[in-house]
């Protein structure tokens, strides 16, 4: 009875999909909802519109927060986007060698928390850094320190979307243009640069809004110079001002709205542009051209590398600057502020927590959206929910995390200050990044699959674990991994949510600094940068392996 | 900068020492970390039954958080933190009035005066400035002998302080000024010193390590982290201001509304008793238990005269008045400094 088979495997699809509704509705969705909400109630509960920002707005200080946040992002922006783009150019246009190196060094700054680069620029520029002559009479705490510290977390984050942008270069077009006589400068201006407008448009936009939303690096090297990312943690963790925090916090969602939303908009025209009879674009090698290049990206992940061994030489450092013989006495993280070596070990357990549950959430939530064919309302609800949290800075979904957690109206306020409520923030925090790689993956295996094994009455959790989870390995891995070296980074979401219980690796990096022990917190930081290689290492390592084995049929 | 969270060192120590059930205690305190483990490993010797969750901020922090869950109190006890602050949490009917049993033991300065007592000291922390004389040899700076030398122009940029909303020391050194030279004149004096700061720092301890690694010359910090800090190798010279020492208590209460008030009054007992005191007398040079005071490396023997009057009451009840102020002079102008 095929027939019945087919209803009842429908019931189970549409059971999972309520389930997945209500569940991100509960770790994304509704903390939103409640931020929001706090932004336009007083604190005894009464609806007062645009008050707290009318009033927030008309004081001096917020005006000098406001520009101080406008100068470091743009500043950064202005800086990173073109080294990015050209870092990007090489790698797709140039016929240097070691692309793959370069390419991987270039992703390091994703492996360390925001705090590592501030950490080692103060070993660097600060009063008795290395190189502090450079600074000649000014100083690396505020804006220079900050800006700097940006550019290397910011980095790879944009250099990724330039070069998802470049790599859509049409070859045709460059044919037709080195037919009719153009040169090179004139094709980079008519064709590279118009094709990868969109690309650069949102990376621009994504750079910015990474920039004012993060307090990792300005909380570190920023000195007096504050900012509005930096101001919510004073206002909410140091004098327990949530409603001047929400205020805040809805005011650093505009930026990332706009991005998303344009972002949105760009995907779309961007899409239509790539024809099927789309022909890759394959450099051909250019003496001095392809010399230049080497040698900028040889710069610059010679750059990276330095920033991350400064923390690295720093943390075996025995008393900075005076007695610089190398010891283990750093990492005797028990005697400091930060919760000792519990703290890295909360992390781990974050760590693996988060990729085991993230991973198979964001697959399920994927595939049903992909395969189910439930009603389409439902599903466009949950692709909502799913692509929503990459609009939302982690300090905003932190925040929102309290407000709804932390109601004593909350059936599921017991996990608040426990270790589930920081893996499902993590989950939530870092969902849309996973969901679009797993959309891409379901999206290349066939229909077919799916359509033969349902008119035969096989149900489609058959299908699902014998066909689509074995083809899409390398990519649930790799999501697993994401999710993985994330939680051991991230600060900004977390930050407002742990609890004497729950120390994190990556905070300690924070309380260590604040206390004044930078060499335990370079310490903590290496720690994490160790820990984040080790398991990207095994990762691909596993990666290769399962390829080998199960993804033989993709060489036929 | 006022950033930070919480931390815990105590609970994990104290776990699997017994099978029976545990009597469990939160315990907030703003004792320096490196103090809290020996500490707790005292009291797990008299009283392993009991498991100890400690949260350690500075006291700005801790304070604040205090305050935030009066409604609702997730702390059993107050340890090691400013008496400033106990006083403050007494005005909003806070804390729960309980005699130590070696109460007779403590020197009546060092305790609330009313009996029984809302709290009871342990020791008396106050100012101290880190100097270092390597960095001052390279850059010419005088050795500093007094608050007022701190505003002479030759130490531009050259000062760290802790910032008085998060720090008791910091807040320590505020009450201090206004003290010494009267409230105008304090403000003044403040103005002028604050053209002198490189940077405001979130800790009490962090302007001491600063300076103790040259990264400022100049660090106001606090007694027991110069000292310590000179006792582990930092070429620091400590000096105590001529015009007087500020100065407050660390001090423990009772959290009114405690679930726990056995454990609670257990760990007050130690806390305030002999045992503990004999450590606390270990970093401190005076404690609040009499007799047990004795000199400590690096701090002078007349240390507690160069103390100033102190009034916890007037401290407590001007604290958001002068913290408002404060951060209204020297917070809003936030461009960098050269």
């Amino acid at each position: 009875m095929p027939r019945l088979f087919g209803n009842s495997h429908k019931m189970l699809f549409g059971l999972i999909a309520l389930i997945l509704v209500f569940f991100l509705a509960l770790i994304i969705f509704f903390p939103l909802v409640e931020i929001l909400q706090k932004s336009v109630y007083s604190s005894e509960g009464k609806l007062i519109y645009l008050e707290h920002f009318s009033l927030y707005l008309s004081q001096p200080n917020t005006h000098t927060l406001i520009g101080n946040s406008l100068l470091v992002s743009l500043t950064t922006t202005l800086i990173i986007v073109p080294i990015s783009f050209i870092f990007a150019y090489a790698l797709m246009r140039s016929c240097i060698p070691f692309k793959p190196l370069f390419r991987y060094l270039a992703l390091i700054p994703l492996l360390a928390p925001s705090l590592l680069p501030a950490i080692s620029f103060v070993y660097l520029f600060g009063n008795q850094g290395f190189l502090k002559s450079w600074m000649g009479e000014n100083s690396i705490y505020g804006p220079w320190g900050i800006i700097l510290g940006e550019c290397f977390y910011v980095f790879p984050h944009v250099l990724m979307i330039i070069l998802s942008a470049l790599s859509l270069s049409d070859a045709r077009l460059y044919e037709a243009a080195q037919s009719m006589g153009a040169g090179s400068i004139r094709k980079f201006l008519t064709i590279t640069l118009p094709s990868a407008k969109y690309g650069l448009i949102s990376a621009t936009m994504v750079c910015f809004t990474l920039v004012i939303t993060d307090f990792g690096v300005p909380k570190v090297i920023g000195g007096d110079f504050h900012l509005l990312a930096t101001e919510i943690y004073k206002q909410v963790i140091g004098q327990q001002n949530f409603e001047l925090g929400a205020t805040v916090g809805v005011l650093l969602l505009i930026p990332s709205v706009i991005t998303f939303s344009v972002d949105a908009l760009l995907q779309k025209k961007q899409r239509s542009s790539v024809g099927s009879k789309f022909v890759l674009y394959r450099p051909k090698p250019t003496r001095l051209f392809d010399t230049i290049m080497f040698f900028f990206c040889l710069g610059v992940v010679l750059l990276l590398l330095i920033i991350l061994g400064v923390s690295l030489f720093a943390s075996f450092v025995k008393f900075w600057p005076y007695d610089l013989s190398l010891v283990l006495k750093n990492y005797n993280f028990d005697m400091m502020d930060g919760g000792g070596w519990s703290s890295y070990l909360n992390s781990l357990q974050l760590a693996i927590w988060s990729a085991l549950f993230g991973t198979i959430i964001v697959f399920l939530t994927a595939y049903v959206v992909e395969r189910s064919r439930l009603w389409a309302p439902l599903l466009g609800l949950i692709k909502l929910f799913a692509l929503l949290p990459m609009a939302v800075p982690g300090l905003v979904l932190g925040l929102g995390y309290i407000f709804f957690f932390n109601s004593a109206t909350n059936p599921l306020h017991g996990i608040y200050g426990s270790l589930t409520i920081l893996i499902l923030c993590t989950i939530a925090h870092f969902f849309t990044t996973s969901y679009m790689t797993a959309m891409t993956t379901i999206k290349q295996i066939d229909r077919e699959f799916d359509d033969v094994a349902e008119s035969m009455g096989v149900p489609f959790y058959k299908t699902f674990f014998k066909v689509t989870v074995p083809i899409a390995l390398p990519s649930i891995l790799e999501i697993a991994r994401y999710y993985f070296v994330n939680a051991m980074t991230t600060v900004s979401a977390v930050v407002f949510l742990y609890s004497p219980q729950t120390t994190l690796a990556s905070i300690a990096v924070l309380n260590m600094d604040d206390a004044g022990d930078m060499s335990a917190a370079a310490a903590m930081a290496t720690l994490i940068v160790a820990t984040s290689v080790g398991i990207t290492l095994l990762f691909n390592a596993v990666s290769y392996g399962v390829s080998k084995a199960s993804q033989r049929w993709r060489m036929c | 900068m006022f950033q930070r969270g919480l931390c815990v060192m105590a609970g994990v120590m104290l776990a699997g020492s017994t099978l029976m059930a545990k009597e469990s205690l939160t315990v907030y305190t703003a004792l320096e970390s490196d103090q809290v483990k020996p500490y707790l490993e005292s009291f797990q010797k008299v009283q392993p039954d009991i498991d100890v969750k400690i949260v350690r901020d500075s006291t700005g922090i801790i304070t604040a958080k205090l305050l935030a869950e009066k409604a609702n109190p997730q702390v059993d006890v107050v340890w090691g933190t400013a008496a400033t602050s106990l006083v403050l949490l007494e005005q909003n009917g806070m804390l729960q009035p309980y005699a130590p049993a070696s109460l007779d033991k403590i020197d009546a300065k060092y305790r609330d005066s009313k009996n029984p007592p809302m709290w009871v000291g342990n020791d008396v922390w106050g100012s101290a400035i880190c100097f270092n004389e390597v960095e001052a040899k390279k850059q010419n700076l005088p050795l500093p002998t007094s608050w007022e030398d701190l505003t002479k122009p030759i130490y531009k940029g050259k000062i760290v302080m802790p910032n008085p909303a998060s720090s008791g020391t910091g807040f320590l050194d505020v009450t201090a000024w206004l003290k010494i030279f009267g409230e105008k004149k304090g403000w003044d004096y403040m103005d002028k010193l604050h053209e002198n700061i490189g940077q405001y720092t979130h800790s009490g301890s962090k302007p001491c390590k600063m300076a103790a690694a040259g990264e400022f010359p100049i660090g106001i910090s606090f007694e027991y982290r110069a000292a310590k800090s000179k006792k582990e190798g930092a070429p620091i010279a400590i000096v105590y201001p001529k015009e007087g020492l500020g100065w407050d208590l660390e001090a423990t209460a009772i959290v009114k509304g405690t679930k726990n008030l056995e454990a609670a009054q257990k760990f007050v007992n130690w806390a305030t008793g002999e045992e503990a005191n004999k450590l606390y007398a270990e970093n401190f040079a005076v404690v609040a238990y009499k007799g047990l005071s004795k000199k400590i490396e690096n701090i002078p023997e007349n240390y507690a005269s160069m103390l100033i009057e102190n009034d916890f009451g007037w401290s407590a009840k001007n604290r958001e008045a002068i913290l408002q102020e404060w951060s209204k002079r020297y917070e809003s102008k936030s461009e960098p400094k050269k």
